[in-house]
């Protein structure tokens, strides 16, 4: 009896694992699959042409170039506005802030900023930048929409590689002569940087990818140029596509996974890049 | 002997309620090592870490009396707390050696303290690390992680980077708790070297390493000073029952 019962609690544990392994596949197949069905439809519409190119014939033709030089644009400009307000509100609350009412408030902002459909910031930013600090449809009201959707990914990260670089290190900086900035500048951004690097990466990358936020804030339809200044609108990967998609009739389906192919392998190529800096980083790191 | 640092009864409550140090006082002597014993809890690390004033980092909620140091108040709030911590240094009881080089580690706080000559930096590299009896073990790859030395090694670094400040006192704190009785011995021979040139306040981590390094000993209980003597009758003569029972291992 005893031994039955043993052999049945086996049989249970390998068809336990077994189902768990598969969920782990599964979760895997949706981004091969899409990756691969994007390759094969898409693979096809790109050439050098398509990347260099404007689009002609009602977009019907030709290639996509201001629109990747677009997103290269919002991407920049989010960065600019984006990057030292997060990580400087990071070393705030990891380096200074004491716990009270006034960083819970700030810790519950960031947590809800990041709760925001993104829609709601492209009303927002509408409101705030084009209208409100008349800005017009431009980068420059599309980038500050995007910093404030991408703050908080980069404010947590942020937070989180400064505080794991031990609290040891700052006793003993300090211990030694060094002042709270001379110990965090020369030990502990030193650190966090490339954890740092990863979140400002991954913030940058949904920025990329986003439609709604540039929608009513600086995304155009069709420009027959490059934009020339941050005041003017511009094409964008993510508009584009949706525009192509939803809003030009006979439009060559190839185009389409095209661009589509263009958007993934850019925000691919920065998960990469994050992926390289961290491992990097961690095989070099001394503690 | 001159007293460099006197404490007047000092008393500190940490913010979660703990009392740490009662109504401390006692004068503490020049080139000598001084050792602070006593069971866990005493007030022993946090005497230390009143001498460099290590516990503004600390949530403390009161703290009265003072200290001392060449008689300046050095609880005065206007005390300039960097000059104070390179008068100050301070060894602790796990080594740290800070995410670089070995020579970086020694440089660490001359360079915060604005020294960029090389030569005087690479002097100073020497110096500290002959007086930390480590200059032969490490004088070949100063430029290898400090991280990569042995535990013994890495806190005789830590103590060499302590030293490159030319400071005036230094504070250690269970600096051997770590190490192999080998690495253990190193250090306590580094001590009676330094005895010579400065003020040394030592936490041991055992009474034998107590009564092998005192010169004069304070005996900690649950945050007040039990006894305070000449440390070699201080081991073989203790005049409290409390401080013999300690040293004889009836409690600890």
């Amino acid at each position: 009896m005893m031994k039955l019962f043993a052999r049945n609690r086996h049989t249970v544990q390998r068809i336990g694992f077994s189902l768990i392994t598969l969920m782990a596949v599964v979760t895997v197949l949706p981004i091969v699959g899409t990756v691969i069905f994007i390759l094969f439809k898409g693979g096809s519409a790109v050439s050098w042409e398509f990347l260099t190119g404007f689009p002609h014939d009602g977009m019907r033709a030709g290639g996509i170039l201001p629109a990747i030089i677009g997103t290269l644009y919002l991407t920049i400009g989010t960065a600019i506005f984006s990057v030292p307000l997060g990580i400087a509100a990071a070393i705030y609350l990891a380096e200074y802030a004491k716990e009270n009412r006034l960083t819970r408030l700030i810790r519950l902002a960031i947590i809800n900023l990041a709760g925001i459909p993104s829609v709601v910031y492209g009303l927002f930013g509408l409101g705030l930048f084009v209208l409100f600090l008349q800005f017009g449809t431009s980068i420059l009201a599309a980038s500050l929409t995007l910093s404030i959707m991408t703050l908080p990914v980069i404010i947590s990260t942020a937070e989180e590689s400064l505080r794991s670089v031990p609290q040891s290190f700052r006793t003993v900086s300090i211990s030694l002569g060094a002042t709270r900035w001379q110990t965090i500048r020369r030990i502990v951004l030193k650190e966090a940087l490339p954890g740092i690097l990863t979140g400002v990466i991954l913030g940058l990358e949904r920025a990329a990818g986003e439609t709604a936020p540039i929608l009513f804030t600086g995304a155009a339809f069709f420009l027959p140029r490059l934009p020339g200044s941050p005041f003017d609108a511009t094409m964008a990967l993510p508009y584009h596509l949706f525009v192509i998609s939803t809003q030009v009739p006979e439009m060559p389906i190839q185009i389409q996974y095209g661009t589509a192919l263009v958007l993934l392998v850019f925000v691919l190529t920065m998960n990469v890049v994050a992926t390289v800096i961290r491992s990097r980083a961690r095989a070099r790191r001394q503690w | 002997m001159v007293d460099k640092i006197v404490i007047e009864n000092l008393s500190l409550q940490y913010s979660d309620g703990t009392e740490s140090l009662r109504n401390v006082s006692m004068g503490i002597r020049q080139n000598a090592v001084t050792v602070l014993f006593g069971p866990a809890g005493g007030g022993k690390s946090t005497l230390l870490r009143c001498l460099n004033r290590l516990n503004d980092l600390t949530e403390v909620k009161a703290s009265s009396g003072q200290i001392l140091i060449d008689g300046e108040n050095i609880l005065d709030p206007k005390v300039d707390v960097v000059a104070l911590r390179r008068k100050v240094g301070m060894v602790f009881a796990r080594p740290v050696p800070l995410p670089m080089s070995i020579r970086e580690n020694v440089i660490y706080g001359l360079e915060l303290a604005g020294e960029k000559r090389k030569s005087k930096l690479d002097e100073a590299v020497e110096r500290s690390l002959k007086l930390a009896a480590i200059w032969d073990e490490v004088k070949d790859r100063l430029d290898d992680p400090a991280v990569a030395l042995s535990g013994g090694q890495q806190q005789r670094v830590c103590l060499a980077r302590v030293l490159a400040l030319q400071p005036e006192i230094i504070l250690l704190d269970e600096p051997t708790s770590g190490l192999d009785p080998i690495s253990t011995g190193k250090v306590e021979a580094a001590l009676l070297e330094l005895k010579k040139e400065y003020t040394v306040i030592l936490v041991p981590h055992s009474v034998q390493q107590a009564a092998r390094t005192a010169d004069y000993a304070a005996f900690f209980l649950t945050g007040e000073l039990i006894e305070y003597d000449d440390g070699r009758k201080m081991f073989t003569a203790p005049k409290q029952r409390k401080t013999e029972d300690y040293i004889m291992g009836r409690f600890g």
